[in-house]
């Protein structure tokens, strides 16, 4: 083919249609908002039964993480997702479902070779990023104190 | 003996012909507009069995099985299999055949699949490796997700690019002796191509380039030109791929339009059934040759037709690795009858 990789670069452009962000970036927003919102009202339905504060925070990311994996399970989650995009994979609940799917779908490999070894493979990037920023953070904070002190 | 008309352009001087094909589909390809083009549609993605992988072989395994049936032979009479698909070392073909006994060649083409095994079956028959040859493929939209992307289950946006991977299995028995059946008279052997799509969400791209590029050699090693075929069909270019095809080749100075089908754009209504781009897969064109395509030629309704099937020879770990996506396309030039 005497065609440059540039020109069928332009080529693609003028053909292939492109993600209606105008849709998906406010989807995303309210779905996001939601699943925050309910995270409220289970944190504050937990304090009105007399949970302290920081439990009641720990028991609230459980209930979440727990309702993501049975949706999951259910098959529901990944038709929410469909339309919620980024509203349903940036919190805490788009990582139980990285989790959980990842288990499903190992199943058939085995407890230890499948579910055990793949259960993180979508969700390992964000425990060893998410930990290894927290350190950074840690670091940060520590200098940060010394020369202000 | 073939003859070779040009670099990888082959007619085919004895004839081959399809004596019996078969296609097999799932419920979603079942539901879409070809749904009724199916000797078979399968209610349960598994086909009655524990795991994504044996279903696939299982679908392709019922396929040659009712291929055979149709052409009124069977395993014992069958000189040699070749098939393939886009699980790790061609799985869903080697479990489908362990049952039978046929002596075996195993091709991975990616989506090509289908071509590549008609192309390389008429030679040997042609050549006098046999009687009867089957070529048959597979593909189910569960393993290709797995193997290639995502977890079923996991909650992701696909992009208006991305193609859904049909559950669709294609056989065809060929054979030398047998008449009033869709002949096969030439081969364009597919070279790889690459301009440099690397989005693995754009498969269509990917191809389209391969496919051009084969059509251009057939047209230039034949001296045909588009008028002279009822249909020209592409396995799985998709919506987009599709469209740059016709750029493509128009580019060369080749209009097939009027005459264009792509196998991904008939197989889902893409607005009811939300398929983005349209199928994909190994099964796409090989299911749609078989339950479309080939009743058509041998009822008379297409007198002379191309097939290119259509692979995008897509690894993960390379796409991670910043390479691009080589595409490769087989064509083989199907006719009614005799001369």
């Amino acid at each position: 083919m005497e065609i440059s990789p540039e020109l069928y670069q332009d080529m693609q452009d003028e053909i292939a249609p492109k993600s209606k962000s105008y849709i998906n970036i406010p989807m995303a927003f309210v779905s996001g908002g939601l699943i925050c919102l309910l995270g409220e009202c289970i944190l504050n339905l937990l304090t009105h039964f007399g949970l302290e504060q920081e439990a009641a925070s720990a028991w609230t990311s459980v209930t979440l993480v727990f309702l993501s994996a049975l949706l999951t399970g259910l098959g529901w989650y990944e038709r929410i997702a469909k339309h919620a995009g980024a509203g349903t994979l940036v919190p805490i609940t788009g990582f139980a479902n990285g989790v959980t799917s990842s288990a499903i779908e190992a199943r058939t490999e085995g407890w230890i070779l499948g579910v055990g070894a793949k259960i993180f493979t979508i969700a390992g990037p964000v425990i060893l990023y998410g930990t290894a920023a927290s350190v950074v953070y840690g670091l940060c904070l520590k200098l940060f104190q010394m020369f202000t002190a | 003996m073939a003859q070779a008309l040009a670099r990888g352009v082959l007619r085919l001087e004895r004839p081959v012909y399809a004596a019996g094909y078969a296609a097999v589909a799932g419920k979603k390809e079942g539901q879409g507009p070809m749904g009724k083009c199916f000797d078979r549609v399968e209610e349960d993605s598994h086909f009655g069995q524990e795991t994504w992988e044996q279903a696939e072989s299982r679908m392709q395994q019922e396929t040659i099985y009712l291929a055979m049936q149709k052409a009124g032979t069977k395993p014992e009479d069958t000189d040699l299999i070749l098939a393939g698909d886009l699980i790790n070392q061609c799985t869903s073909s080697t479990y489908s055949l362990r049952p039978f006994g046929i002596p075996f060649l195993g091709l991975f083409g990616a989506c090509s699949t289908m071509a590549e095994g008609l192309a390389i079956g008429s030679l040997l028959l042609e050549n006098g490796a046999g009687r009867r040859a089957a070529a048959a493929t597979s593909s189910h939209f569960s393993t290709a997700e797995r193997q290639f992307r995502y977890p079923l289950s996991y909650g992701g946006q696909r992009p208006p690019s991305a193609q859904w991977t049909c559950t669709a299995s294609g056989a065809v028995v060929l054979d030398r002796e047998t008449t009033d059946a869709p002949r096969i008279r030439g081969v364009c052997i597919g070279k790889i191509t690459d301009l440099g799509v690397c989005d693995a969400n754009n498969m269509g791209a990917a191809m389209a380039p391969a496919a051009a590029d084969t059509l251009t050699r057939w047209f230039q090693g034949t001296g045909t030109t588009p008028a002279e075929y009822d249909a020209i069909v592409t396995g799985d270019l998709g919506e987009i791929g599709g469209k740059l095809l016709l750029d493509l080749v128009m580019k060369q100075g080749y209009e097939i339009h009027p005459k264009y089908h792509d196998c991904g754009v008939l197989m889902f209504d893409g607005d009811r059934q939300d398929t983005h781009a349209g199928g994909s897969g190994c099964g796409c064109g090989g299911s749609l040759l078989c339950g479309h395509f080939l009743p058509r030629v041998k009822s008379g309704e297409i007198r002379r037709m191309l097939f290119m099937a259509t692979g995008a020879l897509m690894s993960p770990m390379l796409i991670q690795q910043g390479e691009s996506i080589p595409g490769i396309a087989h064509l083989i030039e199907i006719v009614c009858g005799e001369e």
